[in-house]
């Protein structure tokens, strides 16, 4: 399984688990971002997430390098969505190993924040009623 | 001696430019803070973004950057991505 790993099909965490399986580790820690049915109380039809995919990659990377170096980590996977995303399915995963549970939790926030803060993927929320570019407006 | 680059764009400010990408005539040794100057005056809607950050050659650079006529130029509008 490719870890950094950007795709128009459905993620599947159960594969990013499995895929961070260490004999050294006493534990994984998966984060799943999935995808919510209203945002300030406005119904969402879906999500449209677009990528500029070169560069997403390489800042994903760099995210599961820098985690697996600070928190001693077996491994860290990195899967994210792109195009049209349901109700309720996978946007996003991260999953890690580590020996300790401590390191794995800490690792898992550290990645899904800077990943919402640094690599370049675009949300788009689909309303009834119109659309909206997620964050882009102060 | 004038450079011509292709500035790509994603998200939001596809919307603003109308459109994937804009062509732009820019003097040699031009900053990436010159760019973002022209990009407001031209598509005055980018002013009101949270951020308005240039990619280039698939990496983040600071304003002072100076660009060169194959550098890949991309515009990164605020990233909203998990």
């Amino acid at each position: 399984m490719k870890k950094i790993y950007i795709t128009s099909d459905k993620l599947d965490s159960l594969a990013c688990t499995d895929a961070v399986t260490h004999e050294g580790a006493g534990g994984i820690v998966v984060f799943v971002g999935t995808v919510r049915n209203a945002t300030k109380g406005k119904t969402v039809l879906h999500l449209d997430f677009e990528a500029y995919e070169k560069m997403a990659l390489k800042e994903m990377q760099k995210i599961a390098d820098q985690a697996i170096e600070r928190w001693s980590l077996y491994d860290m996977v990195i899967h994210h969505r792109t195009g049209k995303v349901a109700i309720g399915e996978e946007a996003v995963v991260i999953a890690c190993s580590s020996a300790h549970r401590k390191e794995a939790f800490q690792a898992c926030e550290f990645a899904i924040d800077t990943l919402k803060e640094t690599v370049p993927i675009w949300k788009k929320e689909i309303f009834e009623d119109g659309e909206i570019w997620v964050s882009a407006h102060p | 001696m004038n450079m011509n680059i292709e500035i790509i764009a994603f998200g939001i400010a596809k919307d603003i430019l109308k459109g994937k990408s804009v062509q732009l005539d820019l003097p040699a040794g031009e900053t990436v803070s010159g760019v973002k100057k022209r990009l407001i005056t031209e598509f005055p809607d980018f002013q009101s973004l949270a951020s308005l950050q240039l990619a280039v050659n698939a990496e983040y650079v600071d304003d002072s950057y100076v660009l060169n006529e194959n550098d890949e130029v991309v515009l990164i509008p605020p990233v909203s991505g998990g």
